[in-house]
């Protein structure tokens, strides 16, 4: 009885990470920038806050003009929305040719713009060293998915000086039945398996080059 | 014990085992391919979670919409309570941590349906009620930003998992040494009970030492009761007694009941002793309440974003009340099975209560130790 027990003590634990509702609605325009060599340097993000959230996050700052915000005012924000980021890795995963890309903090050029009660964060994830890769897999989700992301319906992501190469968007995909207890059957102390079968269903962006 | 009994036991435990684990950690079952699957149409696993997912979702997107056409017509506002009450019931439906400790607390105390319900209710209002204040003192009231919001509630939080902690230790610390002491009885239990545990058929008497450690523990509990009349008789069978003597354990061992209180169904004795729990798991505040209502707040509707908070928080509250009843439905059946065997029973009784209070225990410490996230107002 006490394994029983265990056991399911320990199947609370490994699926605890995932303890969260959406209440944040992202829609990502996303452009992959690439040096003159073919290169990929960069993952350029820009994020549109659901109304309600982009309402929240602005409560009690000052502007000059009520309901109206400039880049200068948000920046604060900015620059919290930002720091906070690091802690979530930015939700943004990129491997290279099957390996992972290290990717470093944003450059200190973000910004947040707020249009029709929409607020939009805008950064650029540099990777720490630029490669060039066969194919480039960028993988954008919130593993607590307290965020919801998905691609922005007429722009979601365009490649920025990459020649020749092909680009996929793959939206999330559902799960099925044997897949599911698959992941169930996963071993209890595999912490982070579930992230990575979390990545299966992620968007994605698939960059194919010559 | 012949083999039969022992199949039923096990089949017992098993059953009993499945339905705690269903309630306690409803999030276990569901939050698997929930958990790791994202974007903008949850999936279809088990149809369950993701529907769950889905609507909850749903409701809460076309909250926004309502909230502004309140301002324009006032009849939206009603569509808009229903469409809250209904967001309620869905989210408290999906991963989250304050059933699961309820249930636990419920199961690991032995409390009737009736106080469960009230549990959830008066938690779950209490949510409410918390997120109304947080938002109508900073926002309103301070013209707080939404950061300072997000700082407050951060300190809540902690406060709030650290009394989950403390709820799980304390009970753990009942539960877990009743546990302890019994599975020592049983693991000797081939020597004789002198203690008119009638069920052992083959007693030889001989009346061992650690009977009277078991009667000076009893005693220990009643010797601080000034009217124990309701189960002074108690003595004479001795399994339910030990059963409500934890109560008393529980009480005295919160230290705000100097003098406990018969166990009666009236007494506002679990109350009180409820009032920790209700204050762990509704002192933390509904992220999507807080938004809800800053958003109401910013359209000049904030008493249209405070209904809508209460009628979420009823929402939930059935939602966690239902499961609450589930969790009490399955202690009930292993009491049944403890009545009707009382060594092994009784084993397992106070192994699910240790368990129950483990699972508080892991869920304090998941979440003070930001393990187990819960919910977290990114970046604000």
């Amino acid at each position: 009885m006490l394994r029983i027990f265990l056991v399911a003590l320990a199947t609370l634990f490994i699926v605890a990470p995932a303890q969260a509702h959406p209440h944040v609605w992202v829609t990502m325009r996303t452009e992959l920038v690439y040096a003159p060599d073919g290169r990929i340097t960069g993952i350029r993000h820009a994020w549109s806050f659901d109304d309600m959230f982009s309402t929240f996050a602005i409560q009690g700052l000052d502007s000059k003009e009520k309901g109206k915000f400039s880049r200068e005012e948000l920046a604060p924000l900015a620059k919290v929305n930002v720091e906070s980021l690091k802690e979530f890795d930015y939700f943004t995963y990129a491997t290279a040719d099957g390996t992972k890309v290290a990717l470093t903090d944003p450059t200190s050029d973000y910004w947040l713009d707020y249009n029709d009660q929409v607020l939009t964060l805008n950064f650029t994830l540099p990777l720490k060293s630029p490669v060039k890769a066969k194919e480039l897999k960028i993988e954008i989700y919130d593993p607590t998915i307290f965020v919801d992301f998905s691609f922005d319906k007429q722009n979601p992501a365009r490649l920025v000086g990459a020649p020749k190469c092909k680009l996929d968007v793959q939206l999330p995909r559902e799960m099925t039945f044997a897949e599911g207890k698959k992941l169930s059957e996963i071993p209890a102390d595999e912490k982070n398996t579930t992230m990575a079968w979390g990545a299966q269903f992620a968007n994605k962006l698939l960059v194919h080059c010559p | 014990m012949t083999q039969v009994p022992r199949l039923r036991l096990t089949q017992y435990v098993l059953l009993v085992a499945c339905i705690l684990l269903f309630v306690a950690a409803i999030d276990c079952v569901f939050a698997q391919p929930f958990g790791v699957t994202r974007g903008p149409a949850p999936p279809e696993v088990g149809g369950f979670t993701g529907w769950i997912l889905a609507k909850q979702a749903e409701f809460y997107r076309t909250l926004s919409g309502l909230i502004r056409a309140a301002k324009a017509d006032g009849s939206a506002a009603y569509t808009l309570l229903g469409i809250s009450f209904l967001y309620g019931i869905f989210h408290a439906a999906g991963p989250g941590h304050g059933k699961a400790v309820i249930s636990s607390y419920l199961v690991a105390n032995d409390e009737t349906w009736r106080r469960g319900i009230v549990l959830s209710f008066a938690s779950a209002i209490l949510q409410a009620f918390t997120a109304v204040a947080v938002v109508g003192i900073a926002a309103a009231l301070l013209g707080a930003t939404a950061k300072a919001m997000g700082n407050t509630v951060r300190v809540i939080e902690i406060v709030s998992y650290a009394l989950i902690m403390l709820i799980g230790l304390r009970l753990l610390w009942v539960k877990g040494r009743a546990f302890l002491r019994l599975l020592r009885e049983e693991l000797q239990a081939k020597h004789p009970h002198g203690h008119e545990h009638h069920h052992h058929a083959h007693d030889h008497d001989h009346g061992h030492d650690h009977h009277h450690a078991h009667g000076h523990d009893h005693g220990h509990g009643h010797g601080h009761d000034n009217h124990h009349h309701a189960h002074g008789h108690d003595h004479h069978h001795g399994h339910a007694h030990s059963h409500d003597h934890d109560h008393e354990d529980d009480a005295s061992a919160w230290g705000h009941a100097h003098a406990p209180e018969p166990q009666g169904l009236t007494g506002k004795h679990w109350l009180r002793r409820g009032l920790a729990a209700i204050i762990a798991v509704g002192l933390r505040p509904c992220s999507g309440a807080i938004i809800v209502l800053v958003f109401a707040l910013a359209q000049g509707l904030f008493w249209i974003g405070v209904a809508s908070t209460f009628v979420m928080g009823l929402g939930t509250a059935i939602t966690v009340a239902a499961i609450a009843t589930l969790a009490v439905g399955a202690r009930g059946l292993a009491d049944r099975f403890a009545k009707a065997r009382p060594g092994a029973g009784m084993l397992l009784l106070r192994g699910l209560e240790t368990a129950a209070a483990l699972v508080i225990v892991f869920f304090g410490a998941a979440l003070l130790t930001g393990y187990m996230v819960s919910e977290r107002l990114l970046g604000v």
